[in-house]
């Protein structure tokens, strides 16, 4: 009788270790479901490729890539249809210009400032001051450029109402956190000793920081530039608003320009019936732009990973 | 029991052989925060000789070598008071530009830090930026050649200079040091992060060196300071009232004496290692 | 004993010019150079600030702004179906985009093993971050609208919202779970208890305030966001409260249907509106900062 209950007993003491089936099955039900949570943005990138290269691969049935990159008229809507897409790259590419003018300088100057000439109390307010700038809804940028800056401007400089120039310069403001703060980041993983290095020879404060702090900090700081680079290019809104729907080939801010992101968020609220030429531009229009943003996160994170791997 | 034994510990032979002081501190203390780091300090470095810092750590050894070039200028909430003569003048006078300080009184660091940069540019850098006006190529030969390290990097002077093993990182920054042509080489635990091989290059280079400039060195190994210096400070930590601890000078005697016949006894309990 | 008389630290040196005082100088200059470029930029923001509460204000208090639907006329009606859209919108996107980021996250964190699809997966989530918002449009227009049948409705810019606030939420909560201290982990293994019970009661708790500052700043530009509701084919006049399944306003569409408009008055009508949808971002904001400061707290 003692070894039927020595084995009860040891029966009960191995039942406990093994595995509960039903809490089994309850574990791999939710590692499944986790899993499928990280697979949506898979089927996100998925998604937006198929759906945009599927129409305009159904664009380019007709109209030849030769009209789409060698045309220098955009004018879909007229009555003389041209489909040259550089107009619209033309009008991004003033407006990011414009745009990195003004970021590049104010970000910097900003992320020299508060990492070694701002007291810590002083750079603790002022740093969420600026990424404010960063959190602004950008139709918000849209209407201060159309309402604000381009009366302003207009009473001493030769503009339209709808110009490159004030958008590109709002759409600066807005990018300035961006450069600004993974400027700073970088700035400040300098370390201490390289500084420390440099005074000890004899050098001022500035010459610290051109000739050793940025050299040594700058791909970061290129890195957040070309991050940059590709907000402003993706950037709908305050183009929209601000600077035009006039895609045309040019070099004057003073002129309305259309950019690709312009453009699309034009045909989207116009009339083009979904199966239409019109309609498939949106598509093409909106893989170029996806392509361009592509290569250049590409690039910064690429820039930035290397960054990373020298202060390891 | 404090300061005025030091004063009297430091051995008046030194000085008759050699007329020139290069450093004369009267009372200096320096603060962080408004807590006492370092209590006065009176003392007298002579020309051309290396003076050698001891002590346990956090005794102040480290905080007043870089009063010498006024590195703790850029330690906010460091406070040096006192009087901290070079060579007859008070380095703390309005007058006296920190940046022409330093170019006279270099320094080396614990940690090896060239910059990344080729070789070639880690030792232009300074002499560049104040506006040498001599051949920069003999420049760059004579300051490693100066630093012991030229063969090694003779035919890579366009490397980088963080691509080097740690004690030729710690030459090259001697050599960084040297092409200023200072007066004064501060060196602060220069071997602590380097192999024994490598310590021993630089010790041998720092004899050869003291010939012309002087220099002083904190060091945490005593057998360091016996093989190299001529004259040696001791400093200890001590707790005030409050519980709070700073460092101040003990002893200051020449490098024999203080390890055969140290004066104070707390430098001899020190020496043979029964506590630090 | 000779001392040393001198104005000057002996120059045992002639080789360097002595132009340390222009240099300074130079340092000087440049140090209130970058202050200016610090304080353009939030000269800007005040002004910005200054602007809109000039124009906007006195339409924001008028009577019925926040309460009526729009009328033809600037002066009057007001903004309320724009405003219940955003309401709606912003809380679909967090009923859905927050579950489906966290969980994301925690596999990422918890259960992935060292794969090659992980790196997919990984790398997939940080180029999606950098999609512009237009963009998302397009593919909310061609899934939701399209292929899932919901056409130009509420339900598809709520959905498209969520995709676009998923990189973001991923990348902080993920920053969030990686915090978390190991040996809280181990001692709750250590107790018998399973993966998803310790990640349950004791990772989860612990990085909410992390994962909270991700579905902000996730939030706030999802209801600040007009590109992609644009294309998913939100209106610009609206005058009934939109449900799931109809078509939709919402307040950033709201603000550039009256800047569009050249007649007088709808330029304050536009910055009343961006006032109100400041307020709801800061009320957003200071909601989940709440919340945070009372999980950090236990």
């Amino acid at each position: 009788m003692q070894g039927t209950y020595q084995d009860d007993f040891n029966q009960t003491f191995r039942e406990s270790l093994e595995k509960n089936a039903s809490e089994d099955i309850r574990e791999k039900l939710i590692t499944t479901a986790l899993f499928c949570c990280a697979l949506i943005s898979v089927f996100t990138t998925f998604g937006i490729v198929f759906i945009i290269f599927q129409v305009t691969f159904e664009f380019f049935q007709e109209v030849s890539l030769a009209q789409f990159f060698l045309d220098t008229k955009w004018t879909p809507l007229f009555a003389e249809r041209h489909f040259g897409v550089w107009p619209l790259i033309c009008g991004t590419f003033l407006t990011t210009l414009v745009a990195m003018s003004v970021a590049i300088p104010l970000g910097l100057s900003s992320a020299i400032y508060l990492s070694e000439y701002a007291p810590p109390k002083v750079a603790t307010i002022l740093r969420p001051a600026v990424e404010l700038l960063a959190g602004i809804p950008t139709v918000v940028y849209g209407y201060f450029a159309l309402l604000f800056v381009t009366p302003f401007l207009r009473s001493f400089l030769p503009l339209e109402i709808f110009n490159a120039l004030s958008a590109g310069i709002m759409m600066g403001i807005m990018i300035t956190p961006t450069v600004g703060s993974i400027s700073l980041d970088a700035i400040k993983a300098v370390p201490r000793s390289l500084r420390e290095g440099a005074y000890a020879l004899g050098i001022t404060k500035l010459e610290s920081i051109f000739k050793v702090v940025l050299p040594a900090a700058l791909s970061g700081i290129t890195a957040s530039i070309i991050l940059g680079i590709s907000r402003a290019v993706g950037e709908t809104m305050t183009v929209v608003i601000a600077a035009g729907q006039q895609p045309r080939l040019t070099v004057n801010l003073m002129e309305s320009v259309g950019t690709m992101t312009a453009y699309m968020a034009q045909i989207s609220g116009g009339d083009s019936p979904r199966g239409s030429l019109n309609f498939k531009t949106l598509y093409a229009v909106g893989a170029v732009l996806f392509i361009i943003t592509l290569l250049l996160n590409i690039v910064s994170y690429w820039i930035s990973r290397r960054f990373k791997e020298k202060y390891d | 029991m404090t300061y005025s034994n030091a004063r009297s510990t430091q051995s008046n032979t030194t000085l008759s052989q050699y007329d020139t002081r290069v450093f004369n501190l009267e009372g200096v203390k320096v603060f962080y925060n408004g807590f006492l780091a370092l209590q006065d300090v009176y003392m007298e470095i002579p020309d051309k000789q290396i003076i050698a810092f001891i002590g346990p750590s956090g005794c102040g050894k480290s905080t007043l070598l870089r009063c010498f070039n006024r590195m703790n200028d850029l330690i906010p909430g460091a406070k040096v008071e006192g009087k901290l003569n070079y060579r007859g003048r008070n380095i703390h006078d309005s007058n006296i530009n920190s940046v022409k300080l330093r170019r006279q009184v270099g320094m080396v660091f614990q940690r090896p830090n060239p910059f990344p940069k080729s070789i070639y540019e880690n030792i232009t850098f300074g002499p560049r930026s104040n506006g040498y006006k001599g051949n920069l190529d003999e420049l760059v030969e004579t300051s490693l050649k100066r630093a012991a390290i030229w063969n090694e990097v003779k035919d890579k002077l366009k490397s980088k200079g963080t691509a080097l093993s740690g004690g030729q990182q710690q030459r090259l920054c001697i050599a960084r040091a040297i092409a200023m042509k200072p007066d004064v080489l501060l060196m602060d635990e220069p071997c602590s992060a380097l192999d024994p091989i490598s310590t021993r290059q630089v010790e041998e280079l720092c004899l050869e060196l003291k010939e012309q400039y002087t220099i002083i060195m904190v060091t945490h190994n005593m057998q360091q300071a016996s093989r190299v210096a001529d004259q040696t400070a001791f400093f200890n930590t001590e707790t005030d009232k409050n519980g709070k601890r700073y460092g101040r000078l003990v002893e200051f005697s020449p490098t024999k004496q203080i390890f055969e016949a140290p004066k104070t006894p707390e430098a001899a309990e020190y020496i043979s290692g029964r506590f630090g | 004993m000779t001392t040393y008389k001198q104005n000057e630290f002996q120059n045992t040196n002639t080789e360097f010019t002595d132009n340390i005082e222009k240099r300074e100088t130079l340092g000087k200059v440049f140090e209130y150079i970058f202050l200016l470029g610090l304080l353009i930029g939030l000269f800007v923001l005040a002004l910005l600030v200054f602007d809109i509460s000039k124009d906007g204000l006195a339409r924001f208090v008028t009577p019925g702004f926040l309460t009526e639907t729009p009328s033809r006329f600037p002066e009057e009606g007001g903004i309320r179906p724009a405003i219940i859209g955003s309401l709606l919108l912003g809380i679909i996107v967090i009923l859905t985009a927050v579950p489906i980021g966290v969980g994301a996250a925690l596999y990422l964190e918890e259960y992935a093993p060292k794969a090659w699809w992980t790196s997919v997966i990984e790398i997939n989530i940080s180029n999606l971050a950098g999609v512009p918002s237009i963009v998302y449009g397009l593919l909310g227009l061609g899934v939701f609208n399209y292929l899932l049948g919901f056409g130009p409705s509420l339900i598809s810019g709520a959905l498209t919202l969520s995709l676009l606030s998923l990189p973001v939420i991923i990348v902080t909560a993920r920053e969030a779970i990686r915090s978390v201290p190991d040996s809280l982990r181990n001692a709750s293994y250590g107790l018998g208890v399973t993966k998803w019970q310790t990640i349950r009661s004791h990772v989860l708790p612990y990085a909410i305030p992390g994962i909270l500052t991700g579905v902000i700043i996730s939030v706030s530009r999802a209801i600040g966001d007009a590109a992609c509701l644009l294309v998913v084919g939100a209106v610009s006049f609206l005058t009934f409260d939109p449900g799931l399944f109809q078509r939709f306003m919402a307040l950033p569409i709201q603000v550039f249907s009256y800047i569009t408009r050249p007649e007088p008055g709808f330029g304050n009508a536009a910055a009343a509106t961006i006032i109100t949808l400041i307020l709801l971002i800061l009320a957003l904001n200071g909601i989940a900062i709440y919340i945070r400061q009372r999980f950090t707290l236990n």
